[in-house]
């Protein structure tokens, strides 16, 4: 089974979020980066296992600039076998999907996943975008996935149902919690990832359709109003008569 | 702007998300709705309310479940049919899997999980897990728009809406998959990222059986109930309850938060909130922080005593 994860860079969840350049970057001073977590406990995990059980291959693919390499190195430590980067500063998910799209073109993958979104864009559309541009099946929000030959059992959980659905290789799979646990990479992993190979390609599209004009933060919160246990009664009040949200 | 809208049916009935979208697109120009699979007896006719005027149906009883690839044909061909240069969807489950589809085939700009109306040529979303906010450069040509869930308050105003039939030829490849089993986990209650109020539990509730209170305070309020993901993880509350970063995100008006001291990975699914009110028995909890309101005390003994003056207040109301 040929297996292709799209990974993508993510700054981990602890980060403090700040901005520069007039508000038009994401500030990275002092930010941890992580692979993003649906990408690697859920699909990347997923992956490792399918290829552990039926044998075959797992390729990550990440559009990044050389910044990726640490992503990148850590999937492979996991266990993936190969890596593709396709050198690129993402401005949009068409553009990431679009490349992804070009490169999957020339192999033929029996499933490609992702996870459900990033923590950091938190669109969710690469996924759907690959499927349409390569017309494959798109499966999302993925909890459980078994595969026996070209079929595969899926479970997706969505607004209080859970829905089990049949689909045929290749196809296209968002992934989300339950679908694996997530690893931690072996000294053995590590090692072995050092040597494995990183393709690095250009990118076929550049063109941004839905770009981040400015970003901003929240406005702080003014405080928070202690009430007293004794009188937890008068949240009531408070709620109804000042918030007004019952 | 032209619009066309897509009204999700879930078993036969409107979503609350298709009332926020549909008035939503109305609000930004002139719409016209499409609604696909079976619906109950004058469901449809209601969106006249949300300021629609004009519902097409494609009443195919094949298509009661949400198919990206389906759904994405009759969508893209009924835009084309009204001239709309706009689609719009929730960006829900099925909003989420049919949008960037829709957007690719139809060469278009897609705007996935706005959380409000354009404002100088840029379009508002929450990033970063809602620790901020990106303005997206919204372009002349063809859009596609998801509105995130209990984003937009729809204003109601009245009016009904006439039905057309609309026939879009879907073949069997048009289908993605197969549906094996649908299982309904919701026990009849809203589902958690369509509720108004919801009332979270945490370890701090010492164990499944002490839900009891949390469940009275969530009925009095006509509330859905989450959880933290301990709790899930340990089996205490079933998975889809599980609120935080890698559970579900919500943005409910009003999150009550019981025994939970607010790791940075549950704020990440909770922090749009409108309003959240703590209740901890720990001064120290991270989660007053991120609070409008704070009760430092034993939720057993708070609790009863908020879910009083809750019915107190219904039944006055």
């Amino acid at each position: 089974m040929k297996l292709l994860v799209c990974i993508s860079k993510a700054p981990d969840t602890t980060s403090k979020i700040a901005f520069t350049d007039g508000n038009t970057k994401f500030s990275e001073a002092g930010v941890q980066f992580i692979i993003n977590p649906y990408d690697e406990w859920y699909a990347l995990v997923r992956a490792l296992e399918l290829k552990e059980t039926l044998g075959g291959t797992v390729t990550v693919i990440n559009a990044g600039k050389a910044d990726s390499e640490q992503i990148i190195r850590k999937a492979l430590a996991l266990g993936a076998d190969d890596a593709v980067r396709i050198d690129l500063d993402p401005a949009d998910a068409y553009q990431v999907a679009a490349n992804i799209a070009a490169y999957a073109k020339t192999e033929q993958f029996d499933i490609i996943l992702t996870g459900k979104e990033t923590i950091d864009y938190n669109g969710g559309v690469v996924g759907g975008m690959l499927a349409e541009m390569l017309d494959l099946p798109y499966v999302s929000m993925s909890s459980k996935l078994d595969v026996d030959g070209t079929t595969i059992k899926i479970e997706r959980e969505m607004e209080g149902v859970k829905e089990t659905v049949q689909v045929k290789t290749p196809c296209v799979i968002s992934a989300q919690k339950g679908m694996a646990e997530a690893r931690i990479p072996n000294m053995r992993g590590i090692l072995a990832s050092k040597t494995k190979p990183v393709k690095v390609i250009n990118p076929d599209v550049t063109v941004v359709k839905a770009g981040v004009k400015v970003f901003a933060l929240p406005a702080e919160k003014t405080g928070c109003k202690m009430i007293s246990p004794d009188d937890a009664a008068q949240l009531v009040g408070m709620l109804h008569n000042d918030a007004k949200v019952i | 702007m032209t619009n066309l809208v897509f009204a999700e049916l879930s078993n036969g009935k409107l979503r609350k998300t298709s009332h926020e979208v549909v008035a939503y697109s109305c609000k930004l120009g002139p719409t016209t709705a499409v609604a696909i699979g079976q619906a109950d007896a004058g469901e449809l006719e209601k969106l006249g309310a949300y300021g629609v005027t004009k519902v097409l149906h494609v009443n195919d009883q094949r298509l009661n479940n949400v198919f990206s690839k389906a759904y994405t044909k009759i969508l893209v061909e009924a835009a084309a049919m009204v001239g709309a240069d706009t689609i719009l969807l929730s960006h829900n489950s099925a909003g989420k899997s049919i949008a960037p589809r829709v957007a690719v085939r139809w060469n278009a700009s897609l705007y996935p999980g706005v959380n409000s109306l354009p404002e100088n040529g840029s379009i508002r979303k929450a990033v970063f897990s809602g620790k901020a906010f990106a303005d997206l450069t919204l372009g002349e040509g063809l859009k596609v728009i998801t509105l995130n869930p209990n984003s937009y308050k729809p204003e109601i105003t009245g009016g009904s809406a006439t039905i057309e039939a609309l026939t879009i030829n879907v073949a069997d490849a048009d289908f993605d998959y197969t549906v094996l089993s649908i299982e309904d986990e919701s026990g009849g209650h809203i589902p958690l990222p369509e509720a108004e109020i919801v009332v979270s539990g945490g370890r701090g509730l010492k164990g499944p059986e002490n839900w009891g209170i949390i469940e009275d305070l969530a009925g009095a309020l006509g509330a859905a109930t989450a959880c933290s993901r301990p709790v899930a993880d340990i089996g205490w509350r079933p998975h889809h309850e599980h609120v935080g970063q890698t559970g579900i995100t919500i943005k409910p008006t009003l999150y009550i938060a019981v025994g939970i001291s607010g790791a940075i990975q549950h704020l990440a699914g909770v922090n749009q909130s409108k309003v959240i009110v703590v209740i901890n028995k720990d001064p120290e909890a991270p989660f007053f922080k991120a609070a409008d309101y704070g009760i430092v005390g034993d939720a057993f003994e708070v609790l009863p005593k908020i879910t009083e003056a809750v019915k107190k207040l219904k039944s006055e109301g």
